[in-house]
């Protein structure tokens, strides 16, 4: 969709800005993940007490196991060969094992990391529909309209989104029972969890979308469209949103992040299975392998989540393209 | 009102005066629930009383009363201290850090720049809740550990906005002049580019005041924050997940009292953003 006055570059061209957008974001979010394993190895070295006993979070070993963990850390070697030991198997994937769960790491992640991801993706299916059409119905410069939304933006960014779980079981699960309690129970069991997740997501991003709505609206090609004879509803979604969109796509780097704590959170309120569930015994064991594991695979995801977003604003916005 | 200020259209009242003193009136009585709880109630937020557990709202007990037969608006009030003090102490120390390295990042050159940056970047890189979980399960469980998490969380977008305004200000002409004047450098970033720098991040602060609240009370929810009996907001809900069933106001009332906190700090702290934005305009 090239602008009327613009010619569009040619397509190797723009291909080529693309690659090269990619390849220094690539390169700096290496680096900053590089940074992340070796601030985490330091981590766990600064730890009061022999490192050995930390991987092993204090538990009962026999000492064929202990023997294990020092050989597979190089903890008899200098802290560079076990730098390096660290490095390369977290390259291959390796996170290491819990010796509270007696199983590997990436095991452990691998079998709750579903039903997180499942979460993660009904919350961004709901907060996606709910605000394009929230900030549809609600851009509008009449004063009482405007309040209004406003208002329900600010209280629905201020609920926690945990008491907002607790409240959705109470009326929901077990008043009228039209939802299971506990677990993940398929589809039925993601609804209540999701809105819970999603509601402070939506209250901002629909702010977000409708002050930006309101803006594009005031453009001359508006007015072109209109007196063209296009209908409201159609010149905001065909015209009026894609401009509208351009500050949501910024923002929603931040929201990834703060989605994959507050998942954390409104797992354990619903007693679901999850990522949650795994890292919060963890905390509580100081299970250090299984806690790195995860701050790490989350570092890795929220990094490529910005990449993407990086991306997604190149495709949205032709401006950006040079 | 004068004559200049009618000859341009006149901006828009800005909306939400009432809210903000609302919002205002609503932070004193917390903070007077921090420092004099004893002031809105005479119940102990402790004492248990087994004859009269889970009794919904009344004359007597305003809120109810909670598992173990205890007055949940004793514990509010009670609450307001342990519930405030993370989030509060952990946006003052994100401030400290933020200020010291944002300054640090504009004025140590290109090589501190980078340094300090890439350090932030890779505080950014972890999920705000999974970073406290770290520094947690690190520091062990409790309050002050809790703490220091989220003044981590905190820390880098207070340090980046420091380091554009310091870039920003030093250009000015009085910093050329105290310069000129043979002041010594140190001594001209504390008195002219930290206090011309920092305006911005206290109305962020305020808004992010709001989210300190909400992770505070989610850790505690989750065991991580203060340990019981104390009486913490996020704590309590957390004590009244098992009775769903048979009450709902040990869950409705605390959590109540954390949103309107939290809406409180974020209606005051954009009213703050919305003045300092038109002064610079």
């Amino acid at each position: 969709m090239a602008g009327v006055l613009t010619v569009p570059a040619p397509r190797d061209r723009r291909a080529g800005r693309l690659a090269r957008l990619l390849g220094t974001r690539i390169a700096a979010s290496v680096v900053v993940l590089w940074a992340a394993v070796t601030a985490v190895f330091f981590l766990l070295r600064l730890m009061p007490g022999n490192t050995v006993d930390v991987l092993l979070a204090r538990s009962q070993v026999s000492p064929q196991v202990r023997a294990q963990v020092i050989a597979a850390y190089r903890l008899d070697g200098s802290v560079g060969t076990q730098y390096l030991a660290y490095l390369g198997r977290v390259l291959t994937g390796d996170l290491g094992e819990s010796y509270v769960l007696r199983e590997p790491v990436a095991t452990a992640i691998g079998q709750q990391l579903p039903d997180s991801l499942a979460l993660l993706a009904a919350t961004m299916v709901i907060t996606v529909v709910a605000s394009v059409v929230l900030a549809i119905l609600g851009a509008s410069r009449r004063p009482w309209v405007r309040s209004s939304f406003t208002a329900v933006e600010s209280l629905a960014s201020s609920v926690p989104p945990f008491w907002l779980g607790l409240l959705l079981l109470t009326v929901f699960s077990f008043t009228l029972h039209w939802f299971p309690a506990i677990g993940s129970g398929g589809l039925p069991g993601l609804v209540l969890p999701s809105i819970a997740l999603a509601a402070s997501a939506v209250a901002v991003v629909t702010r977000v979308l409708r002050e930006g709505l309101l803006h594009a609206l005031e453009e001359p090609f508006v007015v072109t469209a209109r007196a063209r004879g296009t209908g409201e509803l159609a010149v905001r979604f065909r015209h009026v949103l894609r401009h509208a969109l351009l500050p949501v796509t910024t923002i929603l780097g931040w929201m990834a992040g703060s989605l994959i704590g507050g998942a954390v959170i409104v797992e354990i309120v619903f007693s679901r299975a999850g990522i949650g569930r795994l890292t919060l015994s963890a905390v509580q064991n100081r299970d250090m392998p299984v806690v790195t594991g995860v701050v790490l695979l989350a570092a890795v995801i929220f990094v490529v989540v910005n990449i993407l977003v990086d991306v997604l604003n190149w495709i949205v916005d032709p401006r950006t393209r040079g | 009102m004068t004559d200049t200020e009618l000859a341009v259209p006149r901006p828009r009242r800005t909306t939400g005066g009432t809210a903000f003193w609302i919002g205002v009136a609503f932070l004193v009585l917390l903070a007077a629930a921090v420092v004099f709880p004893a002031l809105f109630t005479r119940i102990d937020p402790n004492a248990a009383d087994l004859l009269s557990t889970l009794r919904p709202p009344s004359a007597a007990h305003w809120l109810g009363t909670d598992q173990n037969g205890r007055d949940i608006f004793a514990r509010i009030v009670y609450g307001a201290r342990p519930s405030l003090v993370i989030g509060l102490g952990a946006t003052v120390l994100a401030l400290a850090g933020g200020i010291v390295l944002g300054t640090a990042a504009a004025q140590l050159g290109r090589a501190g720049d980078q340094v300090i940056s890439r350090v932030l970047d890779v505080l950014l890189s972890v999920p705000g809740l999974l970073l406290v979980f770290l520094v947690v399960a690190v520091l062990g469980i409790g309050s002050a550990n809790a703490t220091i998490g989220l003044a981590l969380v905190g820390l880098p977008g207070f340090a980046r906005v420091v380091r554009a305004e310091v870039i920003r200000v030093r250009g000015a002409h009085y910093v050329e002049a105290a310069l000129g004047l043979g002041w010594r450098r140190f001594t001209v970033i504390v008195r002219h580019l930290v206090p011309n720098a920092v305006g911005p991040i206290f109305a962020l602060a305020t808004v992010g005041l709001g989210s300190m609240i909400v992770a505070s009370s989610s850790l505690s929810f989750v065991g991580l924050g203060p340990q019981p009996p104390t009486a913490e907001w996020g704590a309590m809900l957390s004590g009244s997940r098992d009775y769903l069933v048979l009450a709902w106001w040990p869950a409705v009332f605390p959590g109540l009292a954390i949103t309107l906190a939290v809406l409180a700090f974020t209606v005051a702290g954009q009213h703050l953003q919305r003045r300092i934005d038109r002064r610079s305009r």
